[in-house]
């Protein structure tokens, strides 16, 4: 399964390739990063419909996860990549709008890997 | 000699007009009007023979009484320089009534003097009566002038009086104005210190909720990577099980290993520690989220006291209290955010019970711990309900009643408060239900804080 993740903080790499160290060694995940919106959009149709599911941050600067949800949506219709949100703590304003877009699922910071991994079925 | 009687009618009838015009002695008038009758009788009566020289010397009395009633009453001042004139001529008419009754020689030797003297008394009077009239007419425009003046004097008086009232009334107007006003500016300065209060606690809302939100990301980084650590620690110890080293190098790396996963493990407590508090702060953002619904006041503040009670009793068995709950039947359904009020008045009530626990702790002998709770529906013109939670507890010192709403400031020792909960309090009932949330406390004694939401 390949995943993008998406988000302005670059140790967001590092942390992630350390959490999924086993499924990566096991091949059972590949992880992609984009460290803007712009930057995952660009990886999207270089990569066409290689990336199963997508992870991203909202405030970012540049395009915001909101933006690049709603170009994710408008563009790639068939099969729709997965898009998980990953909203601040209480903010409901945010999760509403990417609810209204179309995010398939959100996670809260601070990000729970255990949960992630749950969702991704990959415990 | 009917001469006299006309003069003294004349005279009488000067001296009683002389009277009713200065307005004296209305008893002297009143005798004057009967004897002009009385001397107009004795006018006729010198024609009747007989008593002809009785009756002379009657009016020749009279005269001389006249002369000194006027020269002895001191109202009749005015008069007598008219009765001046009249002297003269009244002294020679007796005079010659007189020399009628002398024997016939002396009265021819008189006669010549006295005619002289007649005509001498005549000039006189004429000339006399012509000066008293000047002197009466200046003397009568004078006193008109001065009644005239003392009518405008008294005019002015009243004027002032009328004045005085007024002036009296503005002043008495003035000052109630003046009170009305110095209520109004210390109303006004009241409401200034709220609304700074309230903008200083909405800025400090803002500040903190900033603040966390920028600690936040560093913070979960912070915490996931220790997280990613403990886990390879744990790794790289059951590597060094399964690896071929001497007991005492292995002993050594893995005593390291765990060290480090001990550290690790202090660095996610703590970080842990941090976040729970960024995300009290974070609360303070949360602004409008949510739909109210109506809610039974009544019903959900019951419930928390009972949480909060069974919540300190859980951690300290031996914790006691009387808990006194009155609840307004009047209150129905009140609309709020049901889990922003929730926790405000778990914040209260926890306070509350906290404070009596300690009182309680301190070894104060025959204290007893004692909550007061009730809710009240109060109408003024708009509806509010006040939830008032009372606790004789400790007190709050004044030194720090000022700081009991802002975000970090507690007087729990560290770790057992983070100060927040007032300041979440004051924020989710001030902004977020347009209430207002006060504070009365007396050290030593009790402390109260009243929720005053809008129905």
């Amino acid at each position: 399964m390949k995943i993008l993740v998406v988000d302005d903080e670059r140790d967001i790499q590092m942390l992630f390739e350390q959490r999924f160290r086993r499924e990566l060694r096991q091949g059972a995940v590949e992880l992609a990063f984009a460290f803007s919106g712009e930057e995952a959009l660009t990886y999207l149709s270089n990569h066409h419909h290689e990336a199963v599911l997508i992870l991203s941050d909202i405030n970012m600067p540049g395009m915001s996860g909101l933006e690049l949800l709603h170009h994710i949506k408008e563009r790639y219709e068939n099969p729709p990549p997965v898009v998980m949100m990953i909203t601040a703590y209480g903010d409901a304003e945010n999760f509403n709008k990417a609810m209204e877009l179309g995010a398939d699922d959100f996670l809260t910071k601070p990000l729970d890997f255990n949960i992630l991994k749950e969702k991704l079925k990959l415990n | 000699m009917q001469l006299s009687a006309v003069l003294l009618i004349i005279i009488i009838a000067q001296i009683r007009k002389q009277l009713i015009r200065s307005k004296q002695l209305p008893d002297l008038q009143e005798l004057l009007k009967k004897s002009i009758v009385v001397v107009a009788v004795l006018f006729v009566l010198t024609n009747v023979g007989p008593i002809e020289e009785i009756v002379r010397l009657v009016i020749d009395a009279l005269l001389i009484l006249s002369i000194y009633i006027v020269y002895n009453r001191e109202e009749l001042k005015p008069y007598r320089n008219i009765m001046y004139a009249y002297i003269p001529f009244i002294i020679l008419s007796i005079l010659k009534h007189i020399t009628t009754m002398l024997p016939e020689s002396w009265e021819d030797a008189v006669e010549t003097y006295v005619d002289a003297a007649s005509a001498f008394a005549i000039i006189w009077m004429v000339a006399m009566l012509i000066i008293a009239n000047k002197q009466n007419k200046a003397l009568r425009t004078e006193t008109q002038k001065r009644e005239e003046e003392e009518k405008m004097k008294q005019l002015a008086e009243e004027k002032k009086a009328e004045l005085e009232v007024l002036v009296a009334e503005r002043t008495k107007e003035l000052l109630l104005q003046k009170e009305e006003l110095q209520l109004a500016v210390e109303h006004l300065k009241a409401t200034q210190d709220q609304l700074i209060h309230a903008e200083k606690m909405a800025s400090l809302g803002e500040l903190t909720a900033g603040i966390a939100h920028e600690i936040q990301n560093p913070l979960n980084f912070v915490n996931n990577f220790s997280e990613v650590n403990q886990e390879l620690a744990e790794e790289m110890k059951e590597d060094l099980e399964k690896m071929q080293l001497s007991e005492a190098d292995k002993t050594h790396l893995i005593s390291l290993v765990n060290n480090i996963r001990q550290n690790q493990d202090k660095i996610n407590f703590h970080g842990k520690r941090a976040d729970s508090i960024v995300k009290g702060m974070l609360q303070h953002s949360r602004k409008g989220t949510g739909q109210k619904e109506p809610v039974d006041l009544n019903e959900m503040v019951d419930e928390y006291v009972r949480l909060s009670y069974h919540g300190l009793r859980a951690k300290d068995k031996n914790f006691n209290a009387t808990i006194d709950v009155h609840l307004d039947p009047a209150i129905t359904k009140v609309p709020l955010l049901p889990q922003d009020i929730g926790r405000a008045l778990l914040n209260i009530l926890n306070n509350a019970f906290y404070a009596v626990n300690e009182k309680k702790n301190s070894g104060i002998p025959d204290y007893s711990p004692t909550i007061r709770v009730n809710t009240r529906l109060v109408d003024k013109g708009k509806k509010w309900v006040y939830v008032t939670v009372r606790d004789n507890g400790n007190g709050i010192p004044d030194a720090v009643k000022d700081k009991i709403f802002q975000p970090f400031f507690t007087t729990k020792p560290t770790g057992k408060g983070t100060g927040l909960g007032l300041s979440l309090s004051y924020d989710i009932i001030t902004q977020g239900h347009g209430g207002e949330l006060k504070m009365l406390s007396k050290e030593g004694e009790f402390t109260e804080f009243v929720i005053k939401l809008p129905v």
